[in-house]
């Protein structure tokens, strides 16, 4: 590159250190794709930072997103940076090396802006460690003019008090809207030389933008939330988060970084759609992203072509929260086979409803013999099935097995959550009786026309309250509640007649009740994260790394009760830590679905009728697609059944 | 039809283990729009066939690949079309069309044909070991004897077993110039067979990483899926003949030729 000629690019690490360590390609840079700038022909130097191993983070649509939107900009060059695996922690910890961005390999001290993505609870001592390696001060108040103004985004920022002191501001809500604005105003701001302060002002008075230290809290004795002030002129009371209407006139990122050892998505990633009509109430994605807008189809398969061409990928997967309800899907999953599958490229389609196009489709793409079928029932009883909103009857979940089971497959999977609000006994038996439906109903086939023995596999995690959902009042159950339903569970499978055909699997508690205090955690659960950080905890999610006996030291020493963020029953009108944030959809709106999950009462999706939740203030979407006088949506194509 | 494809990896890429190196290439001949076949099934695989795989930390100017098209291309527009999809570290240097095998005989793959390979092995800066114009003489004198045991990792049984090496160190040298006028390699594999298959060698200089100390030596070494001795087992072995710890940080490895044939009568692949 012309540019590139003042510049060379040297390794952070000595070939004895890579040599030395897992992985060394997580350090390295160079991936196909990669952007190769000067940096010293730039006003403005910004590193993307997914806390999590380089094989997750290189997964992640949104970085490679903004790293695309980023770079576009002649006077902007964003870099990348992942969590140092252990091993390498220590080593630069030793060497005493600072942390550096993969792609010019020079230290993050360097950059004007740190952008970290949240996407998960359980990786908040990671970014403690981000900081820590890159020698910038943990706290935002404790910043000078010399450091990169640290920025959080993604899904966690939604309730971003457990880490608010940790970052100068968040960017709440879809980054291809303001971020160029941002950018701008802080070249107009690094050329007159004004303060770290004044830049977080003029960051303030941006729609969708929270900068914590404006902000002051106070608890009542009880311990709830009291009040929540702006103490800064430029803080606005209410931050309403940022959403992109026109996904098909946006950015998009056609030529994706393609890393040398295998990712967790080692595809091309086309995201089909953004939001969800389902409302399911237990979903936090699927109210924080309404309304529902979807892309072109044309659009789609034009960016298709070019990002398979661009990368090379053998795969492509098609992402949203529910594929099935994307309104041209047939026409661009038949568009993919026809048009790729002679090239050897394979066709993913997760978030899939079975039926007939479904199990069409999936002949095509997979082979049978080896792949399983997937099915997210969340509940196993129909009432907490409408609970949770889930749309899915029995008797839906039975037809699309049975239909696999005829088209030659042997393998399903099924996804429950236990802990659900209001879970009875008979409840959670369910879960073992339709995983035992679901195998009575292959023996059903002919003994001749059956490929083997059928195999199930029920998985169920433990159910956590998230803010902005109907859920985020009740009362999370305690660890050793989870463990005595798991133990219910597991004795209810052993009772079934198919019980040999069915294998439990479970997910582990601890991390489970952390995830629940820092999903509805306040700020004072900083104290507790800067703590386990500081005693060693990274890596939470990773059960080899997860330090119970850290964590509860942690509570010991700071004071604060895990029961308090977890396992309490809040009043309707307890002010939360995440209230200033306006997400389209109303607290009003989520009350009145708690109240309905309490009788068990279904709310239609979107499409079928408008509930108000409050998101047609974002004036697109589902909310403006044109309906019948039954108020249903016109949209083609789309078989909703009837829930 | 069936082409060689020859390629260099150096750099940062010498990070990039063999797994990940083919994983790479699939998805670069994917990028390149050349037609390539694939197998039949359910998951249909390139076929694309990569010989003595390189280890990690080693760079090279010789390393081979085979490919079967389904269209045929002007063997340096191949190379062009290649280069194009590669990255920094990663560089096509030569392809040659092979000439079908004779009736009922299976293709000879690169893989299978491969006898032997030259290394360049010089000390990283930072790392002291003897005088520079001290070592090559000791290194001449390690090999010139009657005998050069060795003890080698064999992998399948996870044991060792006792080797002489000397039958399978066929030269030595101390640079890469005076080696390759000393024990230069003009025959060509395809010469008889494939005098008229289309082929391309690009000039390229070599991508071995320079030191400023200069310190280096040369081996041709026996190589394939025989007797496949590595550079750093003789490292080693020289190391303990001088009577001073092996320390495998401070010598980049370089492969700059793959032949075959039988000692000394060798021939080039492409």
């Amino acid at each position: 590159m012309e540019n590139n000629k003042s510049f060379h690019r040297t390794l952070a690490l000595s070939d004895e250190i890579l040599l030395s360590i897992d992985k060394p390609a997580r350090y390295i840079g160079g991936e196909v794709n990669m952007v190769v700038k000067n940096p010293r022909e730039m006003d403005i130097r910004f590193c993307m930072c997914f806390p999590d191993v380089y094989e997750v983070g290189m997964s992640h649509l949104g970085i490679q997103i903004l790293y695309d939107m980023f770079n576009q900009r002649p006077d902007t060059y964003c870099e990348r940076v992942y969590s140092p695996w252990p091993d390498m922690d220590a080593v630069l910890r030793e060497k005493n090396i600072p942390l550096f961005a993969l792609e010019s390999q020079e230290p993050l001290k360097n950059f004007d802006f740190l952008g970290i993505t949240l996407q998960y609870e359980m990786c908040y001592t990671n970014i403690l460690q981000i900081l820590d390696l890159a020698k910038i001060p943990l706290h935002a108040t404790d910043r000078t003019e010399e450091d990169p103004i640290v920025i959080g985004g993604g899904p966690c920022a939604y309730n971003p008090e457990p880490i608010a002191e940790f970052f100068d501001f968040f960017y709440l809500g879809e980054g291809e809207t303001v971020y160029n604005e941002i950018l701008d105003k802080y070249k107009e701001h690094k050329a007159c030389g004004k303060s770290r302060r004044e830049f977080l002002e003029i960051v303030a008075d941006i729609e969708g933008m929270y900068v914590p230290q404006f902000y002051d809290v106070a608890y009542h004795e009880d311990g709830t939330l009291k009040s929540f002030t702006p103490n800064n002129a430029h803080a606005k009371k209410k931050i309403r988060k940022q959403v992109e209407m026109n996904l098909s006139d946006t950015f998009y990122p056609k030529k994706p970084l393609v890393p040398y050892i295998r990712a967790i998505q080692d595809r091309v990633v086309l995201e089909i759609q953004r939001g969800c009509i389902r409302g399911c109430r237990f979903c936090q994605a699927g109210m924080l992203y309404r309304p529902i807008r979807e892309r072109d189809v044309s659009y789609l398969k034009e960016t298709a072509r070019e990002m398979l061409r661009s990368t090379g990928h053998e795969e492509i997967s098609l992402s949203s929260l529910s594929s099935s309800d994307y309104s041209c899907l047939k026409e661009l999953v038949y568009f993919l086979i026809d048009e790729f599958q002679g090239e050897g490229v394979n066709i993913s389609l997760p978030s899939l409803r079975i039926d007939a196009f479904a199990l069409d489709v999936m002949n095509k793409v997979q082979d049978i013999t080896k792949s399983s079928l997937t099915f997210a029932p969340e509940a196993g009883s129909q009432r907490m099935r409408n609970v949770i909103n889930k749309g899915l009857t029995q008797e839906d979940i039975l037809n699309g097995a049975m239909q696999a089971f005829v088209g030659g497959w042997n393998k399903v999977k099924l996804y429950f959550m236990l802990g659900l609000p209001g879970e009875q006994e008979e409840d959670i038996r369910g879960i073992a009786e339709l995983s035992n439906e679901i195998a009575k109903a292959y023996y059903t086939i002919p003994k001749s026309e059956r490929n083997g023995k059928v195999q199930i596999t029920t998985s169920t995690s433990f159910f956590v309250p998230k803010p902005f959902t109907p859920f985020q009042w009740v009362r999370m159950d305690t660890a050793e509640e989870f463990m005595e339903k798991r133990k219910v569970l597991s004795a209810a499978i052993k009772e079934q007649l198919n019980a040999k055909s069915i294998k439990y699997n479970w997910h582990d508690t601890d991390v489970t009740m952390l995830e629940g205090v820092f999903a509805r955690g306040d700020r004072r659960c900083a104290a507790l994260l800067e703590g386990a950080y500081k005693d060693g905890c990274r890596f939470d999610s990773w059960s080899e790394y997860f330090r119970k006996d850290i964590w509860d030291r942690q509570f010991e020493k700071t004071g604060l009760s895990m029961e308090f963020y977890t396992s309490r029953e809040r009043d309707k009108d307890e002010l939360f830590p995440w209230d200033f944030i306006d997400v389209g959809v109303t607290k009003s709106f989520l009350y009145r679905e708690y109240e309905k999950s309490k009788q068990a009462v279904v709310t239609p999706n979107c499409r079928k009728g408008c509930a108000g939740c409050g998101a047609k203030q974002f004036h697109g979407g589902v909310c403006y697609e044109p309906r019948n006088e039954a108020g249903e949506s016109l949209h083609t194509q789309v078989l909703i059944p009837d829930c | 039809m069936n082409v060689r494809i020859r390629f260099a990896k150096y750099s940062s890429m010498k990070f990039i283990g063999h797994l990940d190196v083919m994983r790479y290439f699939q998805k670069a001949v994917r990028r390149s729009g050349i037609n390539i076949a694939y197998s039949q099934g359910y998951h249909p695989h390139q076929i694309m066939s990569f010989a003595a795989p390189l280890g990690v930390g080693i760079t090279s100017d010789t390393e081979f690949m085979d490919l079967e098209l389904k269209e045929s291309y002007p063997a340096k527009k191949l190379v062009e079309c290649l280069n194009e999809a590669m990255t920094e570290g990663f560089s096509i240097t030569g392809c040659r069309y092979l000439p079908d095998p004779e009736n009922g005989r299976k293709r000879e793959t690169a893989m299978s044909l491969i006898t032997c390979a030259d290394y360049l092995v010089s000390l990283k800066d930072g790392y002291p070991f003897l005088p520079k114009d001290e070592l090559y003489p000791r290194f001449a004198e390690f090999a010139a004897q009657e005998q050069i045991p060795v003890t080698k990792e064999v992998k399948k049984s996870n044991s060792e077993k006792e080797l002489d090496l000397k039958s399978f160190f066929y030269a030595s040298g101390s640079s890469m110039d005076t080696f390759r006028a000393a024990y230069p390699v003009t025959a060509d594999y395809y010469e008889a067979a494939g005098a008229g298959l289309d082929r391309y060698i690009s000039g390229t200089p070599t991508f071995a990483d320079c030191y400023e100390n200069g310190t280096t030596l040369v081996m041709r070494l026996s190589a394939g899926s025989a007797n496949n001795i590595k550079p750093e087992l003789v490292l080693e072995a020289f190391c303990a003949y001088l009577g001073v710890e092996y320390n495998p940080f401070a010598w980049q490895i370089h492969r700059f030729g793959m032949y075959t044939g039988e000692n000394p009568k060798l021939m080039t692949l492409i």
